[in-house]
């Protein structure tokens, strides 16, 4: 029986690397060349902002939660960096604080309203989507150029992206799974009413997840502002749903507690890839996004295969 | 012993309302250091309320509390730990997606900074050899993919886990209801070690036997006060009985099952180990054995197989709030929804002959509520679990599954509804009916004791008895160490 | 505590004929009549997503199709496309809107259930593919409804719209589908408790099923509707319903949680989200604020709702 737990406990991380392994050697097979420091840079490049987007999406799932504003926040992050970071570096931070205040405020609502997530953040998204509008009507604006390099740096041994997803798992991992404050967070998304019962004051502790998770939304946003060289309101809505992919394809569940943050970096760096992966097979635009559900099929279905087999 | 020890924690007149609800009303509570007090009382009677307010859980509507000969103002969860006081509440309140040394954590502030991990793992394990030799329970995995026994092991171990924090007094609320026989002796005897150095315990228990091994006072509830409260010398089963306002029954007569009916079950183990059941209509076959032993996973295949196959069949949860309860809905909905196949035409609901339904049995059962429209979670467990009984009763199944359902029922719910069951199959139907309280499966004609997920041993008639019960559990060489 | 005495459910009328009101004052009484025809038209449209959305939701926590707006779209595709090559049989695309539908919702529950993924992702990852579908289906252009379709969404006996009055009669049917239906009330079990529904007898898996396929049938009859209405099948006409779909029925009185809905409240939020959107027209509101007030709106209701005490 313990065999069997543990393998479960490592899944979460086996699944998605094996699709990351696969689609890797489906695109080195076709185009040799990209398996370089160049090649992977380019492959992954656009997969830092979505890692940290998928991470703050887990802290939230791990509270029994979700967060349908993930990704109109990170838009609304890019266009205040467009619009502020180049001229004033401290308003821009002054507006980045008020922002992520709002969004830990209402993160406290729900909680202390017993509010449905679901409800309040689709709420929440509309409120980001509005004001990154109204700072920006149009994607544009410009980025201040240390920004820009700091997103094309290329650092020693490894590609930027690989670092980045290397020290955020690491880091993560630490802090969640190993150090005594992550077991309050995990204990909170566990069972909540024990502990309270303990003596711990579930907002607090939900207080400190929704500020890490405005923390993480912010640096998604400011790399992702790096990247693109602008600031866009409607750029990121899809990290929403590809951040909850992350988590979900990283081994957690929606009912609180269960989430793994090294599967969801791999399972963050797996969706971003699979854009690029479709690009080299050369399917059809038309077709792109349709196959992009069913490479989440595909590797989803590893899950269920995986764990039939176990029962067996 | 009781009267010489200074006193621990106190109460004056405490009471709590909720609203115009009364849940206790101007109760005096005294707790010596070192005193075990065993807590009696049926469902409802103010056990949990009173429990709650000791232990600072929820805050008092009136009332003094004492610690120590010290008036206590400002009482909460965080005050009641520092004091040393700890609680196994009913309900398991482990984090399930954690380990055992990270649920020692969660209740030990001090274990942080490096090697909390090291550090809860050495406080927990300590407290698991101590309470329960020889456990065997893995630390390092979380305690979700351990059996509930071994989860409940955990959780009073926790209970009684030392850090810079004291432990001078422990509440166990129903500590017993899933553990194994030897698991309880080997708790009671804790119990009675950690009183001689000085640990206080209120033991809550509807098993009056284990109050009367350990307990230096009994006190009883009874709607929302202390309604008597006696010192354990010479005290009986019955004169406790009497007090709660429940008489002890006559043993039911054993007879053999003279003529059988249609058989309605017959259902394969899984292997040619597994003894192969046979349920033949106006039978109670007991499924017995130590929790955990596949019990469970065997009376769902068969609810399983024969709802695939169209059987009438009827399936009554004990773990209520996870596998019974509809919270949303009044009494008459939960009640009535097995049934609603009889109450319809062509898929639409007759709402009439629902409330017909409804009350029939609501009267039957005697289920204490002021009608079938208040909500089922307005009412004590004992209550919610009489209209489940009356959800499965009221439905054409032929067969009905009891999976443990009396955990944590009170002892006259509990006669209420023997009486019925035995009726019910005198009628003609069929009960498998799984227990962890052994005196129970008295009540059934056929016994059939699991072991390591099979059905091994098959008792009838006179075998079905305490020792015997215990002995086939064990494998019939250590049953006779237990017994 | 006025709003205690006030069924939350109904905010949503309220706060519609508050907006009415408002336009009323802006524009002139006169302007009311039209403003409400158009309300009732578009908030019809939005009902029939809802309604869908509101079985799916009251199924269980965590049940949600995305899926809508990528059905309602392809078939709108799928029934102009239809209803074009026939000359313009209205039944021939009907039918065929409603065989897209149903496929999409068993394929959605198909996932749910052999997949064992959540609702979320798995009717996220189909609505990719039928957004692929329908993007090679149609492309960017729009295809036309023919006349007699325009015709019928357009039609009024006297002051009577046909269409909305249609969708409100749906929508009594299926207040008393989850009031006196043994489907209903297997519904409502398992969305409340979904392991004591399998052991009072209920069959969890097809009740859910049904909920989907009825979902994915709105979705696609809301894309027939729509497309005749707006004079066509546009690429990215169900974009908007996503998120009102799901908001309009938490709005309307269906519990998040499940094990709880609400048919009629679903109007009372779908005319509110429809009437407000002509406000901010009339006020010559900037998108960008238009959005904002939106979102706080739907934050603050849903905060106010008094909502049951939880034991």
């Amino acid at each position: 029986m313990l065999d069997r737990v543990r393998f479960r406990r490592a899944l979460p991380v086996l699944l998605p690397s094996v699709a990351l392994g696969v689609m890797l050697i489906a695109i080195f097979s076709i185009q040799p060349s990209a398996m370089s420091y160049f090649g992977f840079t380019l492959l992954f490049k656009m997969a830092p902002p979505l890692i940290l987007a998928a991470l703050a999406q887990m802290l939230i799932i791990l509270q029994g939660e979700i967060d349908l504003s993930n990704g109109a926040f990170v838009g609304l992050v890019t266009c205040i960096a467009a619009i502020f970071l180049k001229d004033d570096v401290a308003l821009a931070f002054v507006i980045l604080l008020t922002v992520m205040a709002a969004y830990v405020a209402l993160g406290w609502l729900i909680h202390f309203r017993q509010l449905p997530s679901i409800i309040v953040s689709l709420g929440a998204s509309f409120i980001w989507l509005g004001t990154a509008i109204l700072i920006l009507p149009a994607p544009g604006g410009e980025i201040p150029d240390w920004l820009r390099t700091a997103t094309a740096w290329k650092p020693p041994l490894l590609p930027l992206p690989i670092w980045i997803a290397l020290i955020i798992a690491i880091v993560a991992h630490l802090v969640l799974m190993r150090s005594s404050f992550g077991v309050m967070l995990r204990a909170a998304g566990g069972n909540p009413r024990a502990v309270q019962k303990a003596g711990w004051s579930i907002a607090w502790l939900r207080v400190v997840v929704y500020g890490a998770a405005a923390v993480l939304l912010v640096l998604a946003g400011l790399m992702l502002a790096g990247l693109i060289t602008s600031g866009d309101p409607n750029v990121a809505p899809s990290y929403t749903l590809l951040g909850i992919g992350a988590v979900i394809l990283g081994g957690g569940a929606f009912i609180g507690g269960q989430v793994s943050p090294v599967g969801t970096v791999i399972g963050a760096l797996t969706l971003s890839l699979a854009g690029s992966f479709l690009s080299f097979l050369q399917v059809p635009a038309t077709w792109q996004i349709g196959a992009q559900g069913v490479i989440l099929f595909l590797v989803l279905a590893g899950r269920v295969l995986v764990d039939d087999r176990r029962r067996a | 012993m009781a009267g010489a020890a200074p006193a621990f924690l106190s109460g004056d007149g405490l009471t709590k309302s909720y609203g115009a609800v009364k849940a206790l009303s101007a109760t005096d509570f005294r707790w010596a250091r070192g005193e075990v007090i065993g807590l009696i009382g049926h469902n409802g009677a103010g056990k949990s309320t009173l429990i709650n307010v000791l232990t600072g859980t929820v805050e008092r509507s009136g009332g003094t509390l004492t610690l120590d000969g010290m008036p206590l103002s400002r009482w909460n969860a965080v005050a009641a730990q520092k004091a040393g006081l700890r609680c196994v509440f009913q309900e398991l309140s482990l984090c399930p997606n954690l380990t055992a040394a990270e649920n020692t954590r969660v209740l030990h502030r001090s274990l942080q900074g490096w090697g909390w991990h090291a550090r809860a793992t050495a406080a927990i394990r300590s407290a698991l050899d101590t309470v329960f030799p020889g456990h065997g329970i893995p630390l390092d995995i979380a305690v979700a993919e351990l059996p509930i026994g071994q989860r409940q092991m955990i959780e009073i171990a926790r209970a009684f886990s030392e850090t810079d924090m004291p432990v001078r007094g422990v509440i166990l609320d129903e500590p017993t209801s899933s553990l194994g026989p030897e698991a309880t002796r080997q708790l009671l005897d804790h119990v009675e070690r950690a009183a001689q150095a000085g640990i206080a315990c209120v033991l809550i228990t509807h098993r009056l036997n284990e109050v009367l091994a350990v307990a230096d006072r009994v006190v009883v509830m009874k709607d929302g006060a202390v309604a008597s409260d006696f010192v354990n010398e010479g005290l009986t089963r019955s004169a406790l009985l009497a007090s709660m306002g429940t008489v002890e029954p006559a043993k039911r007569v054993q007879g053999a099952l003279t003529s059988r009916g249609a058989e309605l079950v017959r259902h394969d183990g899984k292997d040619a180990e597994d003894t192969v059941i046979s349920l033949h209509a106006g039978e109670i076959l007991g499924f017995a054995g130590l929790d955990g032993h596949g019990q469970r996973e065997r009376l769902r295949t068969i609810f399983d197989t024969s709802v695939a196959k169209g059987a009438a069949i009827a399936f009554v949860a004990g773990d209520r709030v996870v596998e019974g309860v509809f919270p949303l809905w009044s009494i008459r909905e939960n009640l009535i929804h097995r049934s609603l196949k009889q109450l319809s035409k062509a898929g639409f609901l007759s709402g009439g002959q629902g409330d017909a339904l409804a009350r029939i049995w609501f009267d039957k059962l005697g289920v204490r509520a002021p009608g079938i429209h208040v909500p089922l979670v307005s009412l004590s467990g004992g209550n919610q679990q009489k209209v489940l009984f009356a959800r499965a009763l009221a439905s054409d199944a032929a067969v009905i599954i009891l999976d443990d359902p009396m955990r944590g029922v009170d002892v006259g719910t509990k006669q209420e509804v023997y009486a019925l069951i035995r009726a019910e199959a005198e009628r003609g139907r069929a009960f498998i009916w799984y227990s962890t309280e052994i005196e129970e499966l008295e009540n059934c004609d056929r016994v059939l004791v699991f072991r390591e997920g099979r059905a091994v041993t098959l008792l009838e008639g006179t075998e079905i008895e305490h020792n015997t019960i215990i002995a086939a559990s064990f494998g019939t060489g250590k049953g006779a160490i237990h017994a | 505590m006025m709003l205690r005495r006030i069924p939350p459910w109904t905010y949503g009328f309220w706060a519609a004929a508050l907006m009415l009101g408002v336009i009323g004052l802006q524009s002139g009484l006169g302007s009311i009549g039209p403003t409400l025809t158009v309300a009732l038209a578009f908030g019809a449209i939005s009902v029939l997503v809802g309604t869908g959305q509101m079985f799916v939701i009251a199924s269980g926590p965590g049940n949600l199709d995305l899926s809508v707006p990528s059905v309602l779209t392809l078939a709108a595709y799928v029934s102009m496309t239809v209803m074009d090559r026939t000359g313009g049989v209205i039944s021939a695309g009907i039918a065929a809107a409603l065989a897209v539908g149903a496929v999409a919702g068993c394929l959605n529950y198909a996932a749910i259930r052999f997949l064992r993924l959540p609702p979320i992702i798995a009717t996220l990852a189909w609505s990719f593919i039928f957004q692929s579908f329908a993007f090679n289906l149609g492309g960017q252009a729009t295809l036309k409804p023919p006349q007699a379709l325009s015709d019928f969404t357009n039609w009024r006996l006297g002051w009577v719209q046909v269409m909305p009055l249609t969708i409100m009669t749906l929508s009594v049917v299926a207040a008393l589908a989850l009031a006196f239906t043994v489907w209903g009330r297997n519904l409502l079990a398992t969305g409340q408790n979904e392991r004591a529904a399998h052991f009072a007898g209920v069959r969890v898996g097809p009740v859910r099923l049904v909920a989907y396929v009825i979902c994915g049938m709105t979705a696609a009859m809301a894309g027939v509707v729509l497309s005749g209405f707006t004079g066509g099948a546009a690429l990215n006409m169900g974009n908007t319903y996503l998120m009102e779909s799901i908001a309009i029925v938490a709005l309307g009185g269906t519990s998040v949680a499940g094990g709880q809905a609400n048919a009629i409240g679903i109007w009372g939020a779908a005319l509110f989200f429809n009437l407000m959107g002509t406000m901010l027209n009339i006020f010559q509101a900037d998108a960008g604020l238009r959005f904002v007030l939106m979102g706080i709106l739907i934050v603050l209701i849903v905060a106010i709702v008094p909502r049951p005490e939880a034991r």
